[in-house]
């Protein structure tokens, strides 16, 4: 069988900035249809590895590969052929959709009223071309901007959080568009804040001060990176109950999750531990009952530890 | 639940601006020691319920009062007892931390020999005291949220009205701003009800009550346990492929109501009590369509199916 060629192929991918490491030394491949979450804390060097990808920064050491085509020699080639839409990019509110499909599809050189036509069907907003971008609702400028991202008919699609303040059945329509993009062959690289958002890839990047920590699936990381169990306990006072399980040998974290503990222990750890050490320190249970692993979970423990 | 607690109330609330009915009878019951959140669509009328409340707009119609002062006739002391927090709050960038907390304090009315005090501490608990002496433009993204909640607490308010307050912040600045919010009002004796808005479900899940806002109504309101179990047994798993292949298999199968991409699996909503008929059915039609299925069952479903599926019956007929 043969197999089809990584669209992004990272090598030791490192850039610095005088002293500081921004990205240190990551290696990574992705393959055509794949859409990769890549999360990590502000300033972790998910923005500069998209960045050095889209030829728009040159490594400091390493390589890197993007649609057979090297970041640091032929930056203009990836460029041509690669959509990235992002939060602070620019879209002219006073031009009407159309006009900014047109003006963007003017930078690639794409001149065709059929292209853009194709492009402002594909983000369902064919019935939309003459209003004024000014008026349209989040959910819609978000497609009117992935809508301008992929009007060169990219290959590889940059999504800098594509989805923040949308709401969720506008996320969830966005993503449908993603999914058919994807079967189609794009490959997608996004940000998100977002947990649950992060559970809708393929596989999932995290990065913490530079370094790749971990590139897989949602499932495999949640495996490989929450410990023990996941235990959801009610009790009364809440506060005091935090405190008096944090410090019970075995708990390995303690969270605060509205009217309830969130509490991730060593699975030797059972149910009978926790209920006396409550007991013992005059805190009313309610219910305690078993919880299921997050994607959060898994990104609090690699961007604290 | 004892009335006297009730923080926050109204009722048949009201707002219109011109022939935009943004508001249209929101009744709300708050109570001290109680997150509530306020989830929607862009445009059902959470920030502007939010506004009315913090007596930045007044209602066209019906009640509210914020500790039992009313917000059109006793507008002044309702106010003194709410703490906001909007989308877009704004710092003095040129003014270090303590500075910027002052400038909120004395507008507020916090007397000289009150402020510094009050204000020490609520850096202290926000995590932000050994940054007092910075300027707000040199403060990371998480630090300026932070900053931003410290001034809505300085006076002690003791109804916290947060408008998406972590937009754009990242898991482990939310994480935090979570623990805050919660410790603040589980505390004993603490007094305090928060109201905050989002778009994001796995943060209403942490609010005790949610209240889904739809047309400027509250549609449903319950626990996020109770809105959850409106989708009991509805929300199915499908594994197998190829996935374009079994989404249209999905969709043509009586019973389902909700196909979609989850990773490499599909999550379908069913009708009520249809879980192991559409099961079966698949297990059938798959094959024979071509593709391989690989299983199906019931998982829990989650807030965001719940807001997806109340969303879609709006534009059912009534």
């Amino acid at each position: 069988m043969n197999l089809p060629e990584p669209v992004i192929v990272v090598d030791h991918l490192t850039r610095r900035f005088g002293d500081f490491v921004a990205v240190n030394a990551i290696s990574f491949e992705v393959q055509p249809g794949e859409i990769i979450g890549y999360l990590g804390p502000n300033g972790s060097g998910k923005t500069t590895t998209f960045r050095m990808l889209l030829g728009l920064l040159t490594p400091t050491q390493g390589r890197a590969s993007v649609l057979g085509y090297d970041v640091s020699h032929q930056a203009d080639q990836v460029r041509a052929r690669v959509g990235y839409m992002s939060q602070k990019f620019a879209i002219y509110d006073d031009l009407t959709v159309w006009e900014n499909l047109q003006f963007y599809g003017g930078v690639y050189g794409i001149t065709e009223k059929t292209r853009i036509a194709e492009t402002a069907e594909l983000v369902g907003l064919g019935g939309q071309k003459r209003v004024l971008t000014r008026d349209l609702s989040v959910g819609w400028r978000q497609r009117l901007a992935l809508g301008i991202a992929l009007v060169h008919n990219p290959r590889l699609l940059f999504l800098d959080e594509p989805t923040s303040g949308v709401d969720p059945t506008a996320r969830r329509a966005f993503w449908d568009l993603i999914y058919s993009l994807a079967e189609s062959g794009v490959t997608i690289l996004v940000t998100t804040h977002y947990m649950d958002e992060a559970e809708y890839c393929h596989r999932v990047a995290m990065m913490r001060d530079g370094n790749l920590l971990a590139l897989d699936t949602p499932l495999a990381l949640k495996d490989q990176f929450v410990p023990g169990r996941v235990w959801e306990v009610y009790a009364e006072p809440l506060l005091d109950g935090l405190h008096a399980l944090a410090q019970l040998p075995g708990v390995l974290r303690t969270s605060l999750s509205g009217d309830h503990l969130r509490v991730i222990a060593e699975s030797g750890l059972g149910e009978t531990e926790m209920k006396r050490t409550l007991n013992e320190a005059n805190i009313r249970l309610t219910s305690i009952q078993s919880g299921e692993p997050t994607l959060e979970d898994v990104f609090l423990n690699l961007a604290r530890n | 639940m004892n009335s006297d607690n009730i923080l926050v109330q109204a009722s048949g609330l009201r707002k219109s601006f011109g022939n935009v009915h943004a508001v249209k009878g929101v009744d709300l019951n708050i109570a001290a020691g109680e997150i509530y959140g306020l989830v929607g669509s862009d445009g059902a009328g959470k920030t502007t319920t939010m506004r009315l409340l913090v007596g930045a707009l007044l209602p066209t119609n019906g009640e509210a009062t914020i500790c039992g002062y009313s917000v059109k006739k006793q507008v002044e002391q309702a106010r003194s007892q709410v703490g906001y927090l909007s989308q877009r709050f704004s710092l003095y960038e040129d003014l270090t931390v303590l500075e910027n907390i002052r400038f909120f304090a004395e507008m507020r009315g916090l007397k000289p020999d009150e402020w510094l005090p009050r204000s020490l501490e609520i850096l202290e608990f926000v995590g932000l005291a050994k940054f007092q002496n910075r300027r707000a433009g040199q403060l990371s993204g998480g630090m300026k949220q932070k900053l931003g909640l410290a001034s809505a607490l300085v006076t002690r308010p003791r109804v916290l009205l947060l408008d998406e307050p972590t937009t754009g912040v990242d898991p482990v600045t939310r994480q935090d701003f979570w623990q805050l919010i919660i410790q603040l009002v589980s505390a004993q004796d603490s007094g305090v009800s928060v109201i905050i808005s989002t778009p994001y479900m796995d943060e209403a899940a942490r609010c005790h009550r949610i209240g889904f806002m739809q047309k400027g109504e509250i549609s449903v309101e319950g626990t996020p346990g109770h809105l959850r179990n409106l989708l009991n047994q509805r929300i199915l798993e499908l594994r197998g492929h190829p996935l374009p292949l079994l989404k249209s298999i999905s969709a043509q199968t009586a019973q389902v109501e909700d196909v979609r991409a989850f990773g490499d699996c599909l999550h379908l909503r069913v009708k009520t009590g249809q879980s192991e008929a559409v099961i079966k059915d698949l297990e059938q039609a798959i094959p024979v369509g071509g593709g391989n299925f690989l299983g199906a069952r019931p998982i829990a479903s989650s807030l965001e199916d719940v807001f997806i599926y109340l969303s879609e019956r709006e534009h059912e007929p009534a």
